[in-house]
């Protein structure tokens, strides 16, 4: 029954309904091998139920899964050659750390369990903790132990649901870095979950935006970032400042929020081609100037005065109260140009092909 | 303490004031009631075990250690009968409460509460009348008798020597079902307590780290049950050793347990020293036995 491990993972219109409530509403996914993906998501997305569904912990209402070419939708979690960090680590409390890392491969009949089981908390750094229990160590080292308990198996896929959730800043930080490290060297495919954009853009190479049950968009999370292709995947990660606005020209735009509308040059290649009803241009708050006085060429500009500077050491965050009374957020870098004062009236500026245009939500 | 309540005592002083008084008063309570009702009751049987006369020529302390190889030579059939029988009705006991624990506890929904009153239930009846019950429910050319018969169980039954002629009453089979009706409560009550506090997150694991349903209980289920089986056994056993009621109402002669010898020696023959000398031994032998078992479990190592 030898497979070759192939960790593509594919899942097919995948649904997953709970009575009335759609948890997960047909996704199509392709994983490719070696990667790292992150679904990410708010609470309640679906992302928690499809990764359960790729576990076998949770059958699908429709759809299919298939592991390279094989369909393993109908297969028990126990025959899957996935395995999982879970949120809550649920390390066996009753288990030594080195038999918690141990377990699958006992299950598996792997002859050598022990020393592979000692590589794997030396991978973590964790082999002189081998015969406590799991209540003896901390948070974050419980964490570890859940990862090597899961990656020892070599499984074609690990899947990590908000593993970094229950420990503090540093650690996470840490941490992450140490899931990247430990996936180059193991070249597993990985498939994380989590709620947390940063987590999601510093780790993944592809990230999958979810929301309720369905694929809002996936890419790399600079494209991501750089062209959202909705308003909520825009403000989900990173902020945005969305200004309505209608095309009423090719690089034309008229924002439609004040009468008359203010005109404002816009890049054709950010104009989505199917929507053209409710649409908004979408600014990064890093990716405007602030200029006191007018400017002169034809970039796009608005004027705003200055409602709340917030100094962060890196940069200086404000506030621009524009005329139709919305608040435009914007980061200027402290790097020795002068800074805004509160009240001062402003002219914003930016290029208009590092801005992007969505539909309404 | 910048911040103390006005009034408010510093806690070292009340700390030395409080000392051992309250534990010692809150204390004395079941001190004088175990003195007075296991202490002294222990002594004066183990006494009356080593003495030798008649009740009507009065007893003499004559260290008579002759009571017990006389007890044990006249009844160790009944004593090893008490434990197998004992044994038989805690294993299953066990077979029967771990699934309905296990029901009650992961799968009984918004009828949890209902589910464990009804465990409890029986309680509300009389022991005596509940097991004489057993007599009408096995009643020869009754509903079970007929069914048991038709589908061949009595034939199997009587054929491992549980029930030696045709009729159920009156049998090993009788009394160790009785035995088992009356302690199912007692371990199905410490089993759900275990069993609940299992995190249905460790069965996720363990299904994820390649363990079938077998594997899953063997190596998840049943080692973090463990105090509660342990418990549950105990309150099964102990009290199934020495009980008599059972026996005394769907046994026959050949199904008498040690409890019944030890109640017609003292009640029937009034032969004091032997029925004191019973009683120590199966003691003796039940707190061996526990004492082993409770160390080979290892239950301290549980949280």
């Amino acid at each position: 029954m030898q497979r070759i491990a192939t960790g593509e993972l594919r899942l097919v219109e995948l649904s997953r309904h709970y009575g009335d409530f759609v948890a997960v509403d047909g996704i199509d996914l392709d994983v490719p091998a070696g990667s790292f993906f992150a679904l990410l998501g708010p609470s309640g997305c679906g992302k928690t139920t499809t990764l359960r569904m790729v576990a076998g912990l949770e059958e699908p209402s429709a759809g299919r899964i298939m592991l390279g070419a094989d369909d393993i939708t109908n297969t028990r979690a126990h025959q899957r050659r996935v395995n999982t960090v879970f949120q809550s680590y649920a390390l066996f409390p009753h288990l030594s750390i080195i038999d918690n890392v141990g377990f699958g491969l006992r299950r598996l009949k792997v002859a050598d369990w022990k020393s592979k089981a000692m590589e794997a908390l030396a991978m973590v750094k964790l082999a002189d903790r081998a015969n406590q229990r799991p209540r003896q160590l901390s948070g974050g080292m419980q964490q570890r132990v859940a990862l090597a308990r899961a990656i020892v198996n070599r499984p074609e896929i690990l899947l990590l649901d908000e593993p970094l959730g229950a420990l503090d800043l540093k650690l996470r930080r840490e941490m992450q870095i140490e899931l990247k490290r430990i996936q180059s060297e193991v070249g597993i495919t990985f498939i994380h979950v989590t709620h947390d954009q940063e987590e999601a853009m510093t780790m993944a190479d592809t990230v999958a935006v979810m929301r309720d049950g369905h694929i809002e968009q996936l890419g790399a999370p600079a494209e991501l970032y750089d062209r959202p292709a909705t308003a909520f995947v825009a403000n989900f990660l990173g902020k945005s400042n969305l200004i309505p606005i209608e095309l009423i020209e090719p690089g034309v735009a008229v924002i439609t929020a004040v009468t008359p509308g203010v005109k404002i040059p816009v890049a054709p290649q950010t104009i989505p081609a199917t929507i053209s009803e409710g649409l908004h241009l979408g600014i990064r708050p890093e990716k405007v100037h602030l200029a006191s006085g007018g400017v002169q060429d034809d970039r796009p500009q608005l004027v705003g005065q200055v409602s709340d500077v917030s100094f962060t050491g890196v940069s200086t965050d404000y506030l621009v109260r524009l005329e139709w009374g919305q608040e435009f957020t914007l980061t200027q870098p402290n790097d020795g140009t002068s800074r805004a004062r509160l009240g001062e009236r402003v002219t914003l500026t930016w290029d208009p092909k590092q801005a992007f245009v969505v539909g309404a939500d | 303490m910048a911040f103390a309540l006005p009034g408010a005592r510093p806690r070292k002083s009340a700390k030395r004031r409080r000392g051992l008084f309250v534990p010692a008063i809150l204390l004395l309570p079941a001190l004088i009631w175990l003195v007075f009702f296991f202490v002294v009751p222990t002594i004066a049987l183990a006494s009356q075990s080593l003495q030798t006369g008649s009740i009507y020529q009065g007893f003499q302390f004559t260290w008579a250690f002759s009571n017990y190889t006389e007890a044990l030579s006249t009844y160790w059939s009944q004593m090893v009968r008490s434990f197998i029988y004992a044994a038989s009705a805690t294993v299953f006991t066990l077979a029967i409460g771990f699934p309905l624990a296990w029901f009650i506890a992961h799968r009984s929904g918004r009828f949890k509460n209902i589910v464990l009153v009804l465990v409890v239930a029986p309680f509300f009846t009389n022991f005596l009348i509940r097991t004489l019950a057993w007599q009408t429910i096995l009643v020869d050319g009754g509903f079970v008798a007929n069914v048991m018969k038709a589908t061949g169980i009595t034939g199997f039954l009587n054929w491992i020597g549980l029930v030696p002629n045709d009729s159920l009453l009156g049998s090993p089979f009788a009394v160790i079902c009785g035995l088992i009706y009356n302690f199912l409560p007692f371990m199905v009550l410490p089993l759900y307590t275990s069993v609940e506090r299992i995190d249905q997150r460790y069965l996720d694991a363990a299904a994820d780290l390649y363990s079938n349903g077998w594997n899953t209980f063997w190596k998840v289920i049943w080692p973090l049950s463990l105090p509660g089986v342990v418990a549950g056994t105990l309150l099964t056993f102990i009290p199934a050793v020495g009980d008599y009621i059972n026996a005394k109402i769907l046994g026959n002669a050949n199904t008498t347990m040690v409890g019944k010898v030890i109640e017609s020696e003292f009640l029937v023959n009034l032969n004091y020293p032997i029925a004191a000398a019973l009683s120590f031994v199966l003691m003796i032998i039940i707190i061996v036995m526990v004492s082993a078992y409770v160390r080979a479990a290892g239950t301290e190592e549980l949280v």
